[in-house]
Parts: structure tokens; C-alpha cells; sequence
């Protein structure tokens, strides 16, 4: 028996042997023990780097969770964690705000949809829209949800902005928020405005003429509008040629009102919606139902030292 | 009574908004209107009981010790927003599915629409058009009115109801939103709507719009009226009539708010009730010029060489 080396010629082949005979020995017991908790660990998936990693706290029916559950989550967290209990009834609020919003979303959604298959050009628009009617399989539904969801949307800013007003919750401390909300009125308007002319049909074009012949009139920025003609204001140079592009509604026009309806206005308008629901968290939340305030009560402080010095 | 033609504009998909608005809206007073009731009463009962306003909660919603004043937004408000949207959903697929979006023939600037509508949102603007120069019903008015609701949190100093629905606390703000909403807003869309037909005129419900028909009748400028032949004369006689409103206007402003709302003319400074004076006699020129023309044909009140109003 030569003597095993174990840097030997042998010696190293039966090194391989031998490592490889225990490895399998090895994988034998060691990997069913693996399988084993592997699947004892995913009997509670909850417990995974990879859940634990997405969400950071527990799912057990606690305070401390429901609070969390809306605080540490991205979207839930323009929410407070606890509010009014009356807050919630639907007679309040008429839940106005929220469904503008949702529409919001809801028109962003089909209106991305609607942009794959749209061209802004005088050639296609029109066809685009016929061809959505026709032949792109939900397309007439997604262009029939687009429009009524605008016009939903309309109602729905009037509503809320109803509401507000009869609610008195523009008053104090929620001034600038109510201003706020004044111009995401004049932004939807203009949103659902500039949409109108996108098909390109008679309805739009003669609306839009319509509407855009007033910025004609404009006092000194229009070319029929007082003190107009004095300040060198034409068909040309006014207003009205800064908003279609040109002295008619055309191809231009057309573009113009496009890159309004799809990029400019909603980001405007999104900005002013992220500083609007921001606002109304840092106000002190929704305005009530808060408790009645007495004739003889209005002019006092309701807190703080001198309402306790009373 | 031509009853196909007040369904075909009843029914014109674009007109369907403003015809579910008007249920809408009759709903949601309803609904405030019964909370304000029902808070004003609330409102009468402590301020007749110093006893019970000291102890009681102040709503007229029910709570007893022990319960808590919040609730956890999960479940309870979430639920609620989940619930909306797809209420919301379902409303709009139905909708979308039943009544198809309006598609006209294609643009052609050679083809005048009779009538040429804006879109329905704008048409209280377009109706206004019919009392006022374009400068005005265009461009002032629409930037005032948004200036104007811009203005209300500052010149609105009275500190109750803020944060329920009340009537007798808030009088006269309340009557004047909603003059301006409703009475001028929503009135002038549904005219806009409903009544004007080809070449703008104004047909009645139910009346027949007919594309020919042709209405004599003479616009007369208030000048006129008074035999004022020059230039001169009528410029400064349309100043003399739209100062003098200004001025009156303004004094019987200030007279009624002495007189019936004393508290909210001591809290306010010379200027929020100047701005207010400014909004309301403007607000109360639009419904006054509309009667002018519709009553007694008068078209234009002052005129001067750069502008006529």
C-alpha cells in the first residue's frame, strides 16, 4: 500500500473522491433540512426579508397598526391617522373633493390610453378619433369615459366648492387654501376646454372659436378691445394669436391645445392639487363637523389664555 | 308644444351634464338645507339655556361620555373613499356604455354651427355676451368672478359657522352665494342651454327652432332715450348713470349693512367692506343690465369712443 500523500498524484484524485462522497453525504441530509424550514418559512410569508422589507409593521388588529397602516404608506398618508368621528359621514362632506379627485385620476388613466392612439395634426386628429370609434377594441367606451368623466369632473369641483362655501370652511385658517381651490376651478375649466377642440369636429372647432373670439376683446392685449387698436394690437400680435398660434383655428391651434390638455395644465394643475391637500392636512384637517359657536361666544378666543381668562 | 324638439336638446349627449346638474343640485340643498335646519335649532336651544351650552356637546349629531371623539381613518374613512370609487365607477362605465360621446362632422371653418355653442360650463358666459360688449362678458366678468371668490375668506369677518351647515348665522352670505350660483351661474347656463336657439334668440321651451325666423326689434341706447345727440353728452351722461349707481349702490350697501348686520360692519376694515361694496354692486349690475335689455331694449347705457358699456 503506498502511503497516501496528500499532495501525491493519487493522494489528490482520491481527495476529489472522498470530498465529493461526502458532499453527496452532505446534500443527503442537509437539503431536506433546507426544504424543510424553507417551507416552514413560508407558512408565514409575513415573516420574509422581502415582505418585512415592503411593509414595516405588523397586520395584527391593533391601534398601533391601523395608525401605522395609513402612516407609513405613501399614498394613505395624506390621510391623518384618527379623525373626526362625524368627519366621516357622507351628509358632511358629500364627498365631493375625494371624487374630483378619483375622476382626476380616472381621466389621466384613459386620457394616457386615448394619447397612444391620437395624433394633434389637422391630417389625422379627425380620423383618429373615428378610427378609435370604430376599430380599437374598447375604444369608443374609453373615449365615451374620458368625456363624461370631465363633465362629471366640472360638477363634481362645483359641488365641493358648494359645499365649502355653505360649510363656512373657507374661514379661517383655511383662507389660502380656498384660493387654491379657486384656481384648480379655473384649471379644470380650462383642462376640459382645451380637451373639447381635440377631436377636431365642428362641435369643438365652432366652441373654441367661440370661446377664443372673446380673448379678441381683451382690454389692451386684444385687437378689438378697449384701448387695443391704440397700443398696436392686430390679428396678429394679440392675445388671441398667442393662445391659437395664429390669426384662425388651425393646425397650430389645434397642437397648442393639445400640448395644454396632456402636459401644461395637468402638471400645473397637479402641483396645485399636491399644495391643496397638503394645505388641508397643515389647516388642522377638515373643517368640521365642528361644534356650533353661540352669538354671544363669536367675538371671543376659543383658546388659549385669553379664552381662559374669561 | 313641439316635443321633439325639447328632447332632441334634452337629449343632446353634451346637454345630458346639465340636466343631471339640476337634480344635483336640488339634492345637495336639500341635504344642507336640512343639516343647517336642524343646526340653527340646535343653535336656538343653547343660546336660550346657558346651563346646557356649558355641558353639551354642541352637535346636533348624538354622543355620550366615554365615546371617543375620533375614529381610526382605517377602517372607517377609507372604507368609505373605496366605496366611492367604485360607486363612481360603476355610474360612469354605465354611462359611457349607454350614451356615446358627441362626434360632429368634421371641422370646416366655411360652416358656421347655428347656434355656436361653448362648451355648456361657459355658457353663462356666452348668454352674458347678449347683455355686455365681449371686453366685458369675456374677459372682466370671468376674471372678476374669479378674483371675486378669491376675495370671500377676507372679507367675510363673521367667525360662525365655520365648519357646519347654518342658515341663520350666515344670512347674508349664504343669500348671496347662492344668488350668484345658482340664480346667475346655473340660470344663465341653462339659458343658455335650453332657451337660445339659432342666431341666439330665445325660444321657450318646447318651441320650435326655427332657422328663419326673424325678430324685429330695435335696440335703443339709454342716451337716446333722453335725447343726448353728442358724443360729449353721452359720455359723460353714461358716467353721470354708471357713477351715480356706484355711489347710491354703494350708500345702500352701507346703509343695510348698518342697519342689519351692525356686528359685521364693526368687525370689518374700510377696505374689506370697500372691496365688498365693489363685488356685490357689480355682482347686482349683471341681473339689472339683463332686465334693461330684455324689458326695454336698451342696449348701451354709456357710450364713449373707445368703449361702450
Amino acid at each position: 500500500m503506498p502511503e497516501e500523500k496528500p499532495n501525491g498524484k493519487n493522494g489528490g484524485r482520491v481527495g476529489i473522491v472522498d470530498r465529493v462522497k461526502e458532499d453527496v453525504q452532505a446534500a443527503r441530509t442537509e437539503i431536506p433540512a433546507k426544504v424543510k424550514e424553507q417551507i416552514e418559512g413560508l407558512k408565514d410569508p409575513t415573516k420574509t426579508q422581502v415582505y418585512t422589507s415592503i411593509f414595516r409593521h405588523k397586520h395584527d388588529d391593533t391601534p398601533r397598526n391601523r395608525a401605522l397602516g395609513v402612516l407609513s404608506n405613501v399614498f394613505l398618508h395624506l390621510h391623518p391617522a384618527k379623525i373626526n368621528r362625524d368627519a366621516v359621514r357622507y351628509s358632511y362632506t358629500w364627498g365631493m373633493g375625494g371624487i374630483t379627485f378619483y375622476l382626476f385620476i380616472v381621466l389621466t388613466f384613459t386620457g394616457v390610453l386615448l394619447m397612444f392612439y391620437y395624433h394633434p395634426t389637422k391630417v389625422q386628429a379627425f380620423r383618429d378619433v373615428l378610427y378609435l370609434e370604430h376599430d380599437v377594441p374598447f375604444g369608443k367606451l374609453l373615449r365615451n369615459m374620458h368625456r363624461w368623466a370631465a363633465h362629471l369632473m366640472v360638477i363634481g369641483v362645483w359641488l365641493h366648492m358648494f359645499r365649502v362655501f355653505l360649510t363656512g370652511s373657507y374661514k379661517k385658517p383655511r383662507e389660502f387654501n380656498w384660493n387654491i381651490g379657486v384656481l384648480l376651478l379655473v384649471f379644470t375649466l380650462l383642462l376640459s376646454f382645451t380637451g373639447y377642440l381635440l377631436p377636431d369636429d365642428q362641435l369643438g372647432f365652432w366652441a373654441v372659436t367661440v370661446g377664443t373670439n372673446m380673448a379678441r376683446a381683451t382690454p389692451l392685449l386684444g385687437h378689438e378691445g378697449p384701448f387695443g387698436p391704440q397700443l398696436g394690437m392686430t390679428p396678429y400680435n394679440d392675445v388671441r394669436f398667442g393662445l391659437l398660434g395664429g390669426s384662425i383655428v388651425d393646425a397650430n391651434a389645434l397642437l397648442r391645445s393639445y400640448i395644454w390638455h396632456c402636459i401644461g395644465i395637468p402638471i400645473v394643475a397637479s402641483v396645485l392639487m399636491i399644495v391643496h391637500f397638503w394645505r388641508v392636512r397643515k389647516d388642522g384637517g377638515i373643517s368640521g363637523p365642528a361644534p356650533v359657536v353661540l352669538e354671544a361666544e363669536a367675538d371671543k378666543p376659543r383658546r388659549g389664555p385669553k379664552a381662559a381668562g374669561e | 308644444m313641439d316635443w321633439r324638439q325639447l328632447w332632441e336638446i334634452m337629449s343632446a349627449p353634451d346637454n345630458v351634464p346639465i340636466v343631471g346638474l339640476i337634480p344635483l343640485l336640488a339634492f345637495y340643498i336639500y341635504l344642507a338645507w336640512k343639516q343647517a335646519h336642524a343646526n340653527d335649532v340646535l343653535i336656538e336651544q343653547l343660546e336660550g339655556d346657558a346651563a346646557l351650552a356649558k355641558t353639551h356637546h354642541r352637535k346636533t349629531w348624538p354622543f355620550q361620555a366615554g365615546w371617543q371623539k375620533e375614529v381610526h381613518v382605517w377602517p372607517f374613512l377609507l372604507r368609505i373613499e373605496f366605496l366611492a370609487a367604485i360607486i363612481v365607477t360603476i355610474i360612469l362605465m354605465v354611462w359611457s356604455i349607454t350614451l356615446n360621446a358627441p362626434l360632429e362632422e368634421p371641422a370646416n371653418p366655411n360652416l358656421t354651427m347655428n347656434p355656436a355653442k361653448a362648451p355648456w360650463y361657459f355658457l353663462g358666459l356666452q348668454e352674458m355676451l347678449v347683455y355686455f360688449d365681449p371686453w366685458i362678458a369675456g374677459v372682466v366678468m370671468p376674471t372678476l368672478i374669479i378674483i371675486g371668490l378669491m376675495v370671500i375668506p377676507y372679507i367675510d369677518t363673521n367667525p360662525m359657522g365655520s365648519g357646519y351647515y347654518t342658515w341663520k348665522q350666515r344670512r347674508f352670505a349664504i343669500s348671496t352665494f347662492l344668488f350668484g350660483f345658482i340664480i346667475l351661474w346655473v340660470t344663465m347656463i341653462i339659458i343658455g342651454t335650453f332657451i337660445r336657439g339659432p342666431g341666439w334668440q330665445w325660444f321657450w321651451p318646447g318651441q320650435t327652432w326655427d332657422h328663419n325666423r326673424l325678430i324685429y326689434e330695435v335696440n335703443r341706447d339709454l342716451p337716446d332715450i333722453f335725447g343726448i345727440t353728442s358724443n360729449l353728452g353721452k359720455g359723460i351722461f353714461g358716467a353721470i348713470i354708471v357713477g351715480g349707481y356706484f355711489a347710491l349702490g354703494g350708500f345702500a350697501v352701507f346703509s343695510l349693512f348698518r342697519h342689519y348686520m351692525p356686528k359685521d360692519f364693526a368687525r370689518m376694515s374700510l377696505l374689506q367692506f370697500a372691496i365688498t361694496q365693489a363685488f356685490l354692486l357689480i355682482m347686482l349690475a349683471l341681473p339689472l343690465k339683463m332686465l334693461l335689455r330684455l324689458l326695454w331694449h336698451i342696449k348701451y347705457v354709456w357710450i364713449t369712443p373707445w368703449f361702450n358699456i
